[in-house]
């Protein structure tokens, strides 16, 4: 599920960089100011026995595999949101750096997908709201569950929508996501196994780090609602610059080196025989569904022969709206986090 | 098991080669981040089908590994190792995307083929160069080098931390799981129940190691800050390396070098 740099664009990378960037800086701060420092070490620590764990593997009966823990929600549930987030976080730098799992620049879209999403959307929206008071064992579990599932769900969704608006794989999205859900949704059950497994060990062996995690206090109202609204602008700010030179310059380069070679000859084979064979292959495809190569196809053909110049317009729009639709993604599950923390502490 | 001991001593060899004393590994670190951030950005901005003006790119790669005297073979084999989920989403673009580009004789080149050479040219120039800069600089340089441009304290204590935590805890976590294998008859015992109160138990040794920790490091006067023994200067040589680096990328960027030296090639011998 590691996002790769090789899949993603400068616009959607530097828009998931700039948010996760500043969700780490506010977790820091947030950690230093409220928490006590005996959080330090223990994030630390757990952070390596998170790498530790996932290389103990179990086997999976009747399939001849073998599964292992993800820990992101399990973080989440004894560390709370901030400190798990930036445990995450910091697992996934030491992953990308050390073993070269998913790419430097993809650090934001990775961090945002494994760390953001258990931590901030899946733990104070779906296992928080749903636990409420009532701690028993049963309810604990199913609950768990489900939490896993969720997150392993929207984690890999936002890998397709992040590959997606980067415009590098051709994949389309109905097939993305017939690719992806389904092997994470079975993840995910595992993922959930694991996870109750080790919370019903750790609520019968000291129940005391469960109940420490549940009754931690809620954040405060105003520094959230502050968060969001930096957090808007950073991205959208990020997102709009980065996308613009991006799609300033490719554009450029592509004139330059239809100056320099005359490309447009080399273009000549597609009207005879190999279009008649590209078509006949299209229709002979394995696939069945057709209905998402029909529009890809005539829109490709169509905008070859076109001139540069309407090229350009086109390709710049579409690299703006890619870079500020990331950011509205990010934004969106940013602020629904955020505005449901702030409903929670109010209630309370 | 084995992949459990095998990962870790991959792991210390990637630390081992951060000791080394080229003039690559003396250099200031922000100056190596900064110039490998210029190089992805540069690399990541092509459009899709771009594939000559790409591969100019790997002089960086390859200077860097000769003078900070890496073993090439250790790098190549885990640029290799490393491409599953860019190969799993790069593979079907040759399959979806056919209109062809350029006939060379009788095979056509689809765009797809050419956006798929793409991206695992991307992806070897991206993790390269990631594993490059982790072996000249070492994981707890690049720490320090972040959190002096600007990374919260916070963020590089518990960086710093987790490297240090990981040799002991991945060696803990081996031996958990050689016991676990050395008990179990016939596949018995490797199931999920055992996995869990293993882990579990795995888990509150870990958390009680950390309080011994944090007592451990109160008595030695923990303030919040790593203290390291080598400081860094952004010198001249430094200056040197990241400008005259990321000039050179932007140059590529801006004109395609391939092209260029083929075309200057076609007019020499026409």
């Amino acid at each position: 599920m590691h996002m790769a740099d090789a899949l993603l664009s400068p616009a959607v990378g530097g828009a998931m960089w700039a948010a996760s960037a500043g969700t780490i800086a506010y977790c820091s701060a947030k950690v230093r100011r409220e928490l006590d420092d005996r959080k330090v070490p223990l994030m630390g620590v757990l952070g390596a026995f998170l790498f530790a764990a996932q290389m103990i593997n179990f086997a999976i009966p009747a399939t001849g595999s073998s599964g292992h823990l993800g820990g992101g929600l399990l973080l989440a549930i004894l560390l709370g949101p901030y400190a798990a987030f930036l445990t995450i976080a910091s697992v996934l730098v030491v992953q990308a750096m050390l073993f070269a799992d998913g790419g430097l620049l993809a650090l934001g879209c990775n961090i945002f997908n494994i760390g953001f999403i258990p931590a901030f959307v899946v733990y104070p929206l779906i296992y928080k709201k749903l636990i409420g008071n009532n701690h028993s064992q049963t309810r604990l579990m199913i609950i768990t569950m489900i939490s896993a599932i969720a997150g392993l769900q929207l984690g890999p969704l936002c890998v397709v929508l992040e590959t997606l608006f980067s415009g590098i794989s051709s994949l389309s999205f109905s097939t993305f996501v017939l690719l992806m859900l389904p092997i994470h949704l079975a993840i995910g059950v595992i993922e959930g196994l694991v996870t109750v497994a080790v919370i019903s060990f750790v609520s019968k062996a000291r129940p005391d780090i469960l109940q420490c995690a549940l009754e931690a206090r809620p954040i405060g109202g105003r520094p959230v609602r502050s968060l969001v609204l930096t957090f808007l602008l950073t991205a959208l700010l990020a997102g709009g610059i980065v996308s613009w030179f991006a799609s300033k310059n490719p554009d450029g380069l592509e004139w330059a080196i239809a100056k320099v070679t005359g490309k447009e000859e080399l273009k000549g084979p597609e009207q005879g025989l190999h279009r008649v064979l590209a078509v006949l292959q299209e229709k002979t495809a394995f696939m069945p569904d057709y209905s998402f190569k029909k529009p890809v196809e005539p829109k490709k053909i169509e905008m070859k022969p076109e001139n540069e110049q309407k090229k350009d317009n086109g390709k710049k729009l579409g690299t703006t709206v890619s870079g500020l639709l990331g950011t509205c993604m990010v934004l969106a599950l940013a602020y629904l986090s955020g505005s449901i923390l702030n409903n929670r502490k109010r209630t309370l | 098991m084995t992949s459990i001991d095998g990962a870790l001593l991959d792991f210390k060899r990637l630390d081992q080669l951060a000791q080394g004393n080229t003039s690559i590994h003396r250099l200031d670190p922000r100056a190596k981040v900064l110039a490998t951030v210029v190089f992805i950005v540069s690399v990541i901005s092509y459009g899709k089908y771009e594939l000559t003006a790409l591969l100019p790119f790997f002089l960086f790669p390859v200077f860097m590994v000769a003078f900070g005297n890496l073993p090439l073979g250790y790098v190549v084999k885990k640029i290799l190792l490393l491409c599953p989920f860019v190969l799993m989403v790069g593979i079907f673009n040759p399959f979806i995307d056919r209109v062809v580009l350029v006939q060379l004789g009788p095979f056509g080149v689809t765009g797809g083929m050419i956006s798929f050479a793409s991206i695992i040219i991307r992806a070897a120039l991206t993790v390269g160069i990631s594993i490059v800069l982790v072996s000249v600089t070492g994981f707890p340089n690049i720490c320090r080098a972040l959190e002096r441009m600007g990374m919260p304290r916070v963020f590089a204590v518990q960086l710093l931390f987790l490297h240090r935590y990981i040799f002991v805890l991945t060696e803990e976590g081996g031996r958990v799981s050689r016991a676990r294998q050395l008990r179990s008859f016939g596949g018995k015992g490797l199931g999920i129940k055992t996995h869990g109160s293993l882990l579990g138990h795995f888990l509150l040794r870990t958390w009680l190691r950390a309080e011994r920790i944090h007592m451990a490091m109160l008595a030695r006067g923990f303030a919040g800050k790593f203290h390291s023994r080598h400081e860094y200067r952004f010198g001249g040589s430094e200056i040197l390396f990241l400008f005259g680096w990321s000039t050179l990328f932007i140059t590529f960027r801006l004109y395609n070098g391939s092209q260029l030296l083929g075309s200057f090639l076609t007019g020499i011998f026409p």
